[in-house]
C-alpha cells in the first residue's frame, strides 16, 4: 500500500481584502479575501513552514524530498536544499526542485507517489499580477507538504488506489522568465481545451482504482483556469456536495500549492474508508484517488486549513503593492545589509537553517549561536546540539526600531526566553507593533531576512502564537 | 595574578580637543593634526620629541599608518587600536601602560573618528563577513530595552521615567551649552525632550548621543617627569578595561536594568587607585551617555546610587552641574558629540579642564573639596549583553 502518510499545511498570517483594490489602482478587486506572503516570506521559506507541520505530524522521516513552485526564490541554485536544511534531514535524503509551472507540483506528487523512497513533496506558491489585475486579486500564497509512501514506512492515512493523466500541447497561460505578470489566451479557448482532457483523465484514474463516480465522497479540482474548473465541475458525474471548496473567496487561488491545501483540507474532514479524488488542470490533466485508512482516525494534522483560513490579519493594499515590489516607499535613511558570507554560513548551517543551539552538558547552559566554549564553568567541546525551532518562548523585553534598515519598517525586536532553557534576541514578524507585549508567546519561524546581492539571507524570526478564536476576533474589529 | 593598575606613576602633561561638529570641511588628517598640535604646543614639545604614538580610530582609517602619515612622522612606532566606542581610552590606556613599563619617556595618544563622510545619519558599524545570522538592530533600539526593563523592575511609572530621561538630556543639553567645543550648545527644556517623536522603542532623537566628527590628544610622561612640561600634571590613579563576553545575550538571567561589565570594571578601577568609598572621593564624572538610559543605570553600575535609585537622584539634581556630584559637565556624548575613537579622550580632556581649574567659569564645577578630588571618565562599547568598559580615575596631586 502506497499513500499519503501525513501532510501540513501553511497559510501565510497577512490577508488583502480585494474590495480595497480598486480605489488605488483603479480597477479589480472584488469579494473576499487572499493570502499574502510576508515582506519576509518567499516560496522556500513557505514550503519550510509547510513541511515542519507535515513532520510534525508524524514520526515517519523522509528519503528524499521535491520541492516545487512556479515562483523560486532562485534559480541555478536548488531551493529545496535550503528546505533541507531548514528541516535537518541527513545528507542521504536527496533534495532537489520541481520548477517552471503549475503542473510541475502534480508532476512531483506524481513521481513520488509512483514508488520509491518515502518522499516529502513540498508546494509552494506566491502568486502575483500586476496591479489591479485579475490574477492578483483571484491568486493566494501558500505552501503544502505532502508525506508520502509505503505503509511499511508508516501507516498510511489515505492509500492511491488509481491515476490517470492526459498531455496536450496548447498556450492558455504563459509568462516568460523574469515578467511580473502572466497573459493568458482568451478564456474560451482554455475551457475547449482543458475539458476533454480532464474528463480523460478522471475517466482513467476511475477505471484504474476500479469505482464508478458517485463513490467519491470528496472531490478536489484544482488549475488556474477557473472557467474551465466549474465546467469540468458540471460534467465529472459527482455530486456538488462533495466538490471541496476552493477557497477563493478567503484564501484565492495558490497556485503550485493550491492542490496540495484542497486535498490537505479533504483529508481534515475525511473519515475512514472514503474516496477522495484530485484532478489538477494544468497543461493537460492529471487525476489521482485516494481511499483513506483506519489510521486516519489517529492522525492529528498540525493545523487544519480551516482554523488557517479563519486567523489572519489584514494588510493595506499600500502594504502589498510595496511587498510585492510594485511601490517602492522611502527606505530608512541607513545602509543596506552587505551580503552573507557563504563560507560562514556554511560552517553555521545547523544553527542558520535549523536553529540549533548547543547545551553544556554539565551546567545545562544553553548557547544560542552554538558555542565550543561553555559561558558557565568554561567546558570546551562539551556540548550536545539542541534544535530549538520548535520551542516555544516568551517576550522577556521588546523594542520598536524605527531607524534600523528593514525591506519593511519598523523592527519589532525581542529578547526572548525559551521554554527549558535557553535565549535570544530575536525579530519578531507577523506582528504589529501595537501588538508587542512582555509576557507574549512566541513560537519560531523560517524567514528571509533581506537579499544582498542577489543572496537571500534566510535565518529564523519568531511570531506570537495565536489562537484561533481571537484572531478571528481580531479580523471582525479590523 | 592580580590588576595592580599603575597609580601615580604616569601623568598627562598636555591635551588636546577639536571642536565636535559636522566637519564637513574637514577629514581625518586635519582633525588629528589640530588635537596633536594642541598638545604638542601645551607640552612644549615638538613631534620629534614624543617617542611612541597610539591612535585611536574605531573606522575611520587602518593602521598606524593612519596618524604617521598626518603627521608625517619619521621613523616611529605608531599603533592603530580599535575597541568599539572605547576606543580612544584604549589608546590612552595602551600609551600610559608604555610609559609605566619604562620602555618610552613619552608617549602620546590620539583618538579621532571622521564620521560623516558616510552620508548615513548615525553610526554604522563596518560590516564583517559573516553569517547573516547577526541581530538587526541599531544601538538605539538595543539600549532602548533597558528603559522597560528598569522601569518594571523597580516599579517606576514609564511615562514618570520617560521625563527622568528627559532630565539627563535637559542637563546634558545645558552643560554643552557652556561648552564652545560641543556639537549642541542650545539648552533643552524636559518638556521639549519630551515632546519629540520615538525612533526606537521608547527613546527619541534627543536620547541619543550626537554624531560628530573630532579628535582628541593626550601625552603621557613617567610622574617624577611631569613637572618638566607642566606645573599642573593631572596623574592617573587608575585605568581599568572589561571586555564583556557577550554572554548577556544569551543568558536567561541577564534582566537589562544593569551591565555587568560595568559593575566588575567599576570594582578594579576602585581598587586600583585604593578607593573604598568612591562617592567620598569622586568630584566629577564623564560617563558614556551614549543613550539616556545608559546614563541612569551607569550612575548605579558606577556605585554613585544604590541598585534601583539613580532615578530619584537624578531628579534631585544630585549630578546636575551645581550638584554634590556633576556628570557629563561638559554636556557628554549627548551635547558634545560622539566621533567614536576621540570620545574616550574628550572625557579625560574635560577632567584635565576642571581638575586645573581651566574650565570655562559658567561650567566650572564647584564640588572638588578636601580628599573628594579625583575625576572619573567612563567609556563603554557595545550593546546590553555584550559590551566593553572603560574606567579611569584621574587626579591633579599624588596621594
Amino acid at each position: 500500500m502506497r499513500g499519503v502518510i501525513s501532510y501540513g499545511a501553511y497559510l501565510p498570517h497577512r490577508r488583502l481584502d480585494r474590495s480595497t483594490i480598486a480605489a488605488v489602482a483603479g480597477t479589480g478587486g472584488g469579494k473576499g479575501t487572499r493570502t499574502v506572503a510576508s515582506y519576509d516570506e518567499d516560496t522556500t521559506t513557505l514550503g519550510v513552514e509547510a513541511a515542519r507541520r507535515a513532520l510534525r505530524a508524524t514520526t515517519t522521516r523522509p528519503g528524499a524530498l521535491w520541492f516545487s513552485t512556479v515562483t523560486p526564490a532562485y534559480v541555478d541554485k536548488t531551493n529545496a536544499t535550503i528546505v533541507h536544511a531548514a528541516l535537518r534531514l541527513p545528507p542521504d535524503v536527496i533534495a532537489a526542485d520541481f520548477g517552471g509551472a503549475v503542473r510541475s507540483g502534480v508532476a512531483a506528487l506524481r513521481a513520488a507517489i509512483s514508488g520509491g523512497p518515502t518522499a516529502l513533496v513540498v508546494t509552494a506558491d506566491i502568486r502575483t499580477g500586476l496591479p489591479g489585475s485579475a490574477d492578483e486579486s483571484a491568486g493566494g500564497d501558500a505552501a503544502a507538504a505532502l508525506l508520502v509512501g509505503d505503509d511499511s514506512d508508516g501507516p498510511v492515512i489515505a492509500e492511491l488506489i488509481g491515476s490517470g493523466t492526459a498531455t496536450d500541447e496548447f498556450l492558455d497561460r504563459w509568462r516568460t522568465p523574469g515578467d511580473a505578470r502572466s497573459k493568458q489566451w482568451e478564456e474560451k479557448f482554455g475551457e475547449t481545451q482543458y475539458l476533454p482532457l480532464a474528463q480523460a483523465a478522471f475517466r482513467a484514474a476511475l477505471a484504474d482504482a476500479g469505482i464508478e463516480a458517485d463513490r467519491i465522497d470528496h472531490l478536489v479540482v484544482t488549475g488556474q483556469h477557473g472557467r474551465a474548473n466549474k465546467t469540468v465541475l458540471k460534467k465529472l458525474g459527482v455530486d456538488g456536495a462533495k466538490v471541496i471548496d476552493d477557497l477563493s473567496a478567503t484564501v484565492g487561488n495558490p497556485g503550485a500549492a493550491q492542490l496540495g491545501i484542497l486535498l490537505a483540507a479533504a483529508l481534515d474532514r475525511a473519515t475512514p474508508g472514503q474516496v477522495i479524488a484530485v484532478l489538477s488542470l494544468a497543461d493537460g490533466a492529471d487525476a489521482l484517488v485516494f481511499r483513506t485508512t483506519e489510521a486516519i482516525t489517529t492522525f492529528e494534522p498540525a493545523s487544519p486549513v480551516a482554523d488557517q483560513v479563519a486567523a489572519g490579519a489584514p494588510l493595506p493594499y499600500g502594504k502589498f503593492l510595496a511587498w510585492r515590489g510594485f511601490l517602492t516607499p522611502d527606505p530608512p535613511r541607513r545602509p543596506e545589509p552587505a551580503r552573507p558570507s557563504s563560507s560562514a554560513a556554511a560552517r553555521n548551517e545547523d544553527w542558520k537553517y535549523g536553529f540549533v543551539g548547543a547545551r553544556d552538558r554539565t551546567s545545562g547552559a544553553v548557547h544560542l549561536p552554538p558555542s565550543r566554549v561553555s559561558m558557565e564553568g568554561g567546558a570546551i567541546d562539551d556540548m550536545e546540539s539542541i534544535p530549538m525551532a520548535d520551542v516555544g518562548g516568551t517576550v522577556v523585553t521588546y523594542t520598536i526600531d524605527k531607524l534600523v534598515y528593514s525591506p519593511s519598517p519598523p523592527v519589532v525586536f525581542a529578547i526572548v526566553d525559551f521554554d527549558g532553557g535557553g535565549r535570544a534576541p530575536v525579530e519578531l514578524t507577523d506582528i504589529d507593533p501595537a501588538e508587542a507585549a512582555i509576557g507574549a508567546r512566541v513560537e519560531m519561524t523560517f524567514r528571509r531576512l533581506f537579499t544582498a546581492d542577489g543572496i537571500h539571507n534566510y535565518f529564523w524570526k519568531a511570531r506570537p502564537i495565536r489562537d484561533v478564536a481571537s484572531t478571528a476576533a481580531e479580523q471582525q474589529g479590523a | 595574578m592580580a590588576s595592580h593598575g599603575i597609580k601615580d606613576r604616569v601623568a598627562i602633561v598636555a591635551m588636546g580637543c577639536t571642536p565636535f561638529k559636522e566637519h564637513w570641511d574637514k577629514g581625518v588628517d586635519d582633525l588629528a593634526l589640530e588635537a596633536s598640535n594642541e598638545a604638542f604646543a601645551g607640552a612644549g614639545i615638538t613631534k620629534d620629541d614624543v617617542d611612541a604614538y597610539w591612535l585611536g580610530t574605531a573606522q575611520s582609517g587602518m593602521s598606524g599608518i593612519t596618524l604617521a602619515r598626518a603627521l608625517q612622522l619619521q621613523g616611529k612606532p605608531v599603533t592603530r587600536v580599535e575597541n568599539y566606542c572605547a576606543t580612544g581610552s584604549e589608546a590612552l590606556r595602551q600609551a600610559a601602560y608604555a610609559v609605566a613599563s619604562g620602555a618610552y619617556d613619552v608617549a602620546m595618544a590620539v583618538g579621532v573618528e571622521k564620521v560623516k563622510d558616510s552620508g548615513y545619519q548615525g553610526l554604522n558599524a563596518f560590516p564583517i563577513p559573516n553569517d547573516g545570522t547577526t541581530r538587526t538592530l541599531t544601538a538605539a533600539g538595543s539600549f532602548s530595552m533597558v528603559a522597560p526593563a528598569y522601569a518594571a523592575k523597580y516599579g517606576v511609572d514609564m511615562a514618570d521615567l520617560k521625563r527622568t530621561l528627559a532630565r539627563i538630556a535637559s542637563k546634558n543639553h545645558y552643560n554643552g551649552a557652556r561648552n564652545p567645543r560641543a556639537q549642541f550648545r542650545r539648552e533643552m527644556s524636559v518638556d521639549q525632550i519630551c515632546a519629540m517623536p520615538n525612533v526606537a522603542g521608547d527613546l527619541s532623537v534627543f536620547d541619543c548621543a550626537g554624531v560628530a566628527d573630532g579628535s582628541a590628544s593626550a601625552i603621557v610622561v613617567r610622574a617624577e617627569d611631569a613637572h618638566r612640561y607642566t606645573d599642573t600634571p593631572i596623574y592617573i590613579k587608575a585605568l581599568s578595561f572589561v571586555a564583556g563576553n557577550g554572554s548577556g545575550l544569551m543568558d536567561p538571567d541577564y534582566d537589562y536594568t544593569w551591565f555587568p561589565e560595568i559593575a566588575t570594571c567599576a570594582a578594579d578601577a576602585y581598587a586600583q587607585a585604593g578607593i573604598e568609598h568612591p562617592v567620598d572621593r569622586i568630584a566629577m564624572a564623564e560617563v558614556h551617555d551614549c543613550f539616556t538610559p545608559t546614563e541612569l543605570v551607569l550612575m548605579e553600575d558606577l556605585g554613585f546610587s544604590g541598585r534601583g535609585t539613580a532615578w530619584k537622584d537624578i531628579e534631585a539634581g544630585r549630578f546636575d552641574l551645581g550638584g554634590e556630584l556633576p556628570v557629563n559637565p561638559d554636556g557628554g556624548l549627548k551635547s558634545f558629540g560622539h566621533p567614536v575613537g576621540a570620545s574616550g579622550l574628550r572625557m579625560m580632556f574635560e577632567a584635565w579642564l576642571q581638575l586645573r581649574g581651566e574650565a570655562p567659569a559658567d561650567r566650572t564645577i564647584s564640588s572638588i573639596s578636601g580628599d573628594r578630588n579625583l575625576a572619573l571618565t567612563h567609556n563603554l562599547g557595545g550593546y546590553p549583553g555584550e559590551m566593553v568598559s572603560f574606567i579611569a580615575l584621574l587626579g591633579a596631586s599624588l596621594d
